[in-house]
């Protein structure tokens, strides 16, 4: 097994391993021949311009694919040496260890307390006093407690959009998920609440492996510590070009796609 | 249809601006030797003068850097390259100060005599500002492999210097008297030899710019 060193941790290797991936969108090939070792106790970020399949790749982390009508996989992802295709896998389980965080924040209409206490109850949490606990610790990892500690009965729509997104980190958290998937977390969000995120990103990654879809250049190049280039071939079909640490992509990627991509050349 | 036209634009005024300040040291040099040679105190007042504008081009070209390193947060290629003209800049600007050094010393030795008539240190001149007009070169060229090649050149300047010393050492223990003399021109030759080193750490930084790996190939003897 790989060993790693991210963020002070003793890593357990190759989290999610890609081996082979196709992805079809009925006849369209969204993805080919994806092979992509992804470490824990990290953040990986996936850049590439539009239509490169980084986003599919994302959802097929925890099989939101499952619910796009006429999607077709061929290969395998292993999440801790596991195929999450097989068909024992939980899917609502895999949901739980994979959450998700997406481009525009979307809390529910009801309060920040239920917010969060909504993924929790649905596995099957119902004490008062337990739910209490895991709203307040899930605020604490998401940096949000002393900003919404004194209003937690009012609606999380109040919020600003910062806020609110890191109410969505709040509630991912709150079911314990191993993986965190992030979508473009920080594209509707101003300058300071996109730096408060990428702070809670980092704090994340001592304990979480986060995989982060960007547009911005400068924001994977601050935040994570491994970066995976995808990009379209003439087909149309995404493919990983170029994978390895961010600070060698960003200064000297071996590949000349990558170079032209990440200096504004093409795309 | 070139994309980032306006970066691109920059970018290559920048590399120009490094050409003209190259020129402006090698001309340094060669005068600041001509001075030497002819023992000619007011070309060597007008250099040390002179200096100054190496010094502003050095700054000019600075700032130009950090503007587009805020404004257009370069990657990958174009962040080695600003980077290391962050670096040349002031190997070039350290090259200006050791024709400027020589000027000083023409205005030590004023009106006196040379010991013998200069050849070798005239010579390493030649060589060094041959180095660096190579290393220019490959800095526009982006070519690593010439860059080497300068490097390996170094060898001959040291060649020269040894030389250099060993002669002006002969005259010394010959006749104490001219420890002086002797001493100011092992001076000037140290400038020179000073200066061809500076060439090879301009090198290794277009060999960083091309490689994206750090090496460290000129080092010299002294």
């Amino acid at each position: 097994m790989t060993e790693y060193n991210f963020n002070g941790q003793n890593c357990r290797g190759d989290k999610i391993k890609a081996k082979n991936l196709n992805f079809y969108y009925g006849s369209f090939q969204a993805l080919r021949d994806i092979n992509l070792d992804i470490p824990g106790c990290a953040i990986t970020a996936i850049i590439g311009p539009s239509g490169c399949g980084k986003s599919s790749f994302l959802r097929l982390l925890n099989r939101m694919n499952d619910l796009i009508y006429g999607s077709r996989i061929e290969g395998t992802i292993e999440l801790d040496g596991k195929n999450i295709f097989d068909r024992d896998v939980d899917v609502v389980e895999l949901r739980k260890n994979v959450g998700m965080v997406f481009q525009k924040p979307n809390p529910f209409p009801i309060s920040i307390f239920d917010n969060i206490a909504f993924g929790p109850k649905q596995h099957g949490k119902k004490s008062k006093i337990e739910l209490e606990e895991i709203v307040e610790s899930s605020l604490k990892k998401a940096a949000l407690w002393d900003e919404v500690k004194d209003k937690l009965g009012q609606s999380a729509l109040a919020l600003s959009g910062g806020q609110q997104q890191r109410l969505c980190i709040a509630r991912v958290l709150s079911v314990e998920p191993e993986v965190i998937l992030m979508d473009e977390p920080c594209s509707a969000l101003d300058p300071m609440a996109t730096l408060k995120i990428e702070d809670l990103m980092r704090t994340l990654a001592k304990n979480y492996t986060i995989i982060i879809v960007t547009h911005n250049m400068q924001q994977a190049a601050r935040v994570s510590d491994t970066t995976a280039f995808f990009m379209m071939e003439p087909d149309r079909a995404g493919s990983l070009v170029e994978y390895g640490s961010t600070s060698e992509i960003f200064t000297n990627p071996k590949d000349k796609r990558t170079e032209d991509y990440i200096t504004g050349r093409f795309g | 249809m070139e994309i980032r036209t306006d970066f691109n634009r920059r970018l290559r005024e920048i590399q120009d601006d490094i050409l003209i300040m190259g020129s402006m040291v090698e001309a340094a040099i060669i005068t600041s030797i001509k001075a030497l040679k002819e023992r000619d105190i007011d070309i060597a007042k007008q250099l040390i003068s002179d200096d100054a504008l190496i010094n502003r081009k050095r700054f000019e070209i600075e700032e130009k850097c950090i503007k587009l390193i805020a404004t257009q947060q370069p990657l990958a290629g174009d962040l080695r390259t600003i980077i290391s003209v962050l670096n040349i800049l002031t190997e070039l600007e350290r090259i200006g100060d050791y024709a400027a050094g020589i000027s000083k010393i023409v205005l030590m030795i004023g009106n006196e005599e040379h010991l013998k008539p200069l050849i070798d240190i005239p010579r390493m001149a030649d060589k060094t500002t041959l180095m660096l007009r190579k290393s220019l070169d490959a800095f526009i060229k982006q070519d690593a492999d010439k860059a080497r090649a300068v490097i390996a050149e170094d060898d001959d300047v040291d060649n020269l210097y040894d030389q250099v010393f060993r002669e002006l050492l002969t005259f010394m223990i010959e006749d104490p008297r001219t420890i002086t003399r002797a001493t100011r021109l092992i001076w000037a030759a140290h400038n020179l030899e000073r200066s061809a080193d500076r060439v090879t750490n301009i090198c290794e930084r277009i060999i960083y710019i091309v490689t994206g790996k750090m090496e460290e190939l000129g080092a010299s003897n002294y």
